[in-house]
């Protein structure tokens, strides 16, 4: 019996005189993986954020763990990472520098896990370059790095699969399926068609 | 009470209520303005000490005033907003903004008048002046903050961490305007005469600040009836209104 | 390339690694300074520009520098200080840090003290450090150089601070220069008032306690609630992305 991490109850959200969503009903429990599909513009991005907290545009509810979301804001973001459009890569500092803030804003861990993760994404020899340096491909690689060290149970991730080449696009799917074995949850975005194994759609876009 | 502060939210109630007092506003502004406008720049005694010019406090006085409590009142709405989270809140606003930005440019203005055959210049760098144009400027960013956000809850938001953070430098700036002033020019030149006015000087100042809330009152609502149906146009009751118009 | 993570999965309680978070705030703003040393300079070169223009285009004689130097001073800080609040959260708002950092586990609030903190080390301090050059050159005495920097050492902060509160509201507006000048001006005002008059209350050799007092009343008030404003400002801004 998994328990139910995230929860969404008849979500409603508009934007530019469109509605969006209405009455989206959302369970993410332990294992799952749920994939947000739909056309351009049918409000994937906006779901996640909305499901990050980082939107409050709408009305409906969000409880983690059972509890209203907005009171447990803390509990939830210790719990939660969110990998954005822009994955947030800081380009004056070095992927090293970039996964320490990172993960010290968290919970501090063992340097030689930074090199680790760095190596694990791909990027073995590129840690101290500044990252603008780097190419797009491997900046994404950076955020994948940030994965292999996170321990939030929930991921929330929107179109993480964009400007990655075919090594690690499959490096991300293991990522994902393991963070599910484990027994966290992932939700994402993404055009991609992927190789997921057991993953839920949720289809958007038809309003 | 709660019940008539939820109503309020309610744009579809908000909009016929508001209605209904429009024309009764209109009407009440233009009856006590010209009257006390009239009376005051022409009947009233003239005053001993500044002769005739003094006579644009009639105007300058309550636009002042609203200028002042306009924004307050938008800080209020601001905080009502964020508590509550209620989109009238943000209508409000909206449509109070101008409003009190006109209003504080009259006061300007009418200052500024004012200032010529008193002072002999067309500007003068005194506290009330100067607090009046840092007002004015609190308006125009008010107004132009709103202009470059486009998502409609941020610039509701924004507006009212805005608004809120200003109406606390309200008084500071009155504060230390006042005392930047009195160091420059000792023999600052007040602009209202103390209390002891007598009634036929008063009474048609009473009457032209009663008539500049009721303008005031009229022009905001009818701009948020204005507001209430652009945010609100797809709803049906909107469709039926028009039509029936 | 490792196809599975070696961290565990773990729930964890909000409330911990404040003091951690913290740290790495200030050091990241420190190292990003230092390493975009343009952020830094700009603002230092128009605080140099700024001043040099006025007895160019003014009047040179000691007499007319002495009586207004202070207040071309603290403009010019100002002035400097509103260029440099571009920098305090823009670039983090592009490349997307901004909305990673306020989804972090820690109290916002806190965080921007921080930041603004680490900001006004790298930007403003090396401004402040400028002023008894600039004093020199505007033929200001030394004690009144002193009490000039004495105010700008309690101004700048809430300068900043309340700059903060206009860069988080504006940081998603493209141009928002003129309107953050705008927006802040009536808030810069009483500042200005304050720490000017205590320079010139000095040099006419009046006490000054009262204005420092209003000055550092105003420094606490807003080290205690703009933070505040500034996480408001910034949550509202990050929302869309």
């Amino acid at each position: 019996m998994s328990t139910t991490l995230l929860e969404a109850r008849q979500l409603y959200c508009e934007r530019d005189d469109r509605v969006l969503f209405s009455g989206l009903d959302l369970s993410v429990g332990s294992g799952d993986i749920v994939r947000i599909a739909g056309p351009n513009g049918s409000g994937k991005t906006t779901l996640l954020r909305i499901l990050a907290g980082l939107n409050l545009s709408f009305e409906g509810d969000l409880n983690w763990h059972g509890y209203p979301l907005h009171g447990q804001r803390d509990w939830y973001q210790a719990n939660m990472l969110f990998l954005g459009h822009r994955a947030g890569i800081t380009a004056s500092l070095t992927p090293l520098e970039n996964l320490r803030c990172w993960v010290d804003m968290r919970r501090p861990q063992r340097e030689a896990s930074l090199w680790e993760a760095l190596a694990d994404a791909g990027l073995e020899g590129y840690e101290d370059i500044p990252s603008a340096h780097l190419s797009a491909g491997q900046q994404r690689r950076v955020a994948l790095a940030r994965l292999y060290l996170s321990t939030e149970p929930v991921w929330l991730l929107d179109e993480a699969f964009t400007a990655i080449d075919q090594g690690a696009v499959k490096v991300l799917e293991s990522l994902i399926s393991s963070r599910a074995a484990q027994g966290g949850a992932v939700v994402l975005s993404t055009h991609h068609r992927l190789q997921l194994g057991e993953c839920r759609v949720l289809e958007l876009g038809g309003a | 009470m709660w019940q008539w502060f939820h109503k309020l939210g309610s744009p579809k109630w908000f909009f016929g209520i508001a209605g209904r007092l429009i024309p009764w506003l209109g009407f009440g502004a233009l009856m006590l303005l010209g009257v006390g406008i009239v009376w005051g720049l022409l009947f009233a005694p003239a005053d001993y000490q500044q002769g005739d010019s003094y006579r644009i406090i009639f105007i300058h006085v309550p636009s002042a005033y609203l200028g002042q409590s306009l924004y307050v009142a938008m800080a209020l709405a601001g905080a009502v907003g964020l508590i509550w989270r209620m989109k009238m809140a943000d209508t409000f606003i909206a449509a109070t903004a101008p409003v009190g930005a006109a209003l504080t440019f009259v006061a300007l203005f009418t200052g500024a008048v004012w200032g010529k055959p008193t002072w002999g210049t067309w500007w003068i760098w005194d506290a009330r002046l100067t607090s009046m144009l840092l007002l004015f400027f609190l308006y125009l960013g008010v107004m132009a903050l709103r202009r470059a956000l486009e998502d409609p809850e941020n610039r509701a938001r924004a507006s009212a961490i805005l608004t809120l953070v200003g109406v606390v430098n309200i008084p500071i700036i009155k504060f230390s305007v006042e005392w930047w002033n009195t160091l420059h020019q000792p023999a600052s030149i007040r602009m209202t005469e103390a209390p002891a006015m007598p009634a036929s000087m008063w009474v048609p100042l009473l009457i032209c600040a009663i008539g500049f809330h009721l303008l005031a009152g009229w022009l905001i609502l009818m701009r948020m009836r204005n507001e209430i149906l652009h945010r609100e146009r797809r709803a049906r009751w909107v469709r039926n209104w028009v039509l029936s118009q | 390339m490792q196809p599975e993570s070696r961290t565990p999965v773990t729930l964890t309680d909000a409330g911990s690694g404040l003091t951690r978070a913290g740290m790495t705030t200030f050091h990241r703003e420190l190292l990003i300074a230092f390493r975009e040393k343009q952020d830094v300079i700009n603002p230092l070169v128009f605080f140099l520009l700024i001043v040099s223009l006025f007895p160019l285009g003014i009047s040179p004689e000691t007499e007319f520098l002495r009586e207004a130097g202070a207040g071309i001073i603290w403009v010019a800080a100002l002035l400097a200080i509103l260029l440099s609040l571009n920098m305090l959260f823009r670039n983090d708002y592009a490349d997307g840090y901004l909305e990673q950092w306020v989804l972090s586990p820690q109290p916002l609030a806190m965080m921007v003290l921080v930041r603004v903190s680490a900001v006004w080390v790298a930007s403003v301090v090396p401004l402040l450090l400028l002023v008894p050059l600039l004093g020199l050159m505007l033929h200001l005495p030394a004690d009144r150089i002193g009490v000039l920097a004495l105010t700008l050492l309690m101004g700048s902060p809430v300068l900043l601070l309340i700059g903060a509160i206009g860069a988080a509201l504006t940081v998603s507006v493209r141009n928002s220069g003129m309107l953050l000048a705008l927006l802040m001006t009536p808030f810069y005002v009483p500042v200005l008032i304050f720490g000017t008059g205590a320079v010139t209350a000095f040099g006419e050799g009046a006490s000054i306690t009262g204005h420092l007092a209003i000055l550092g009343a105003m420094l606490v008030l807003t080290i205690v609630l703009a933070p505040f404003a500034i996480a408001a400002g910034l949550r509202m801004s990050v929302a869309n992305g």
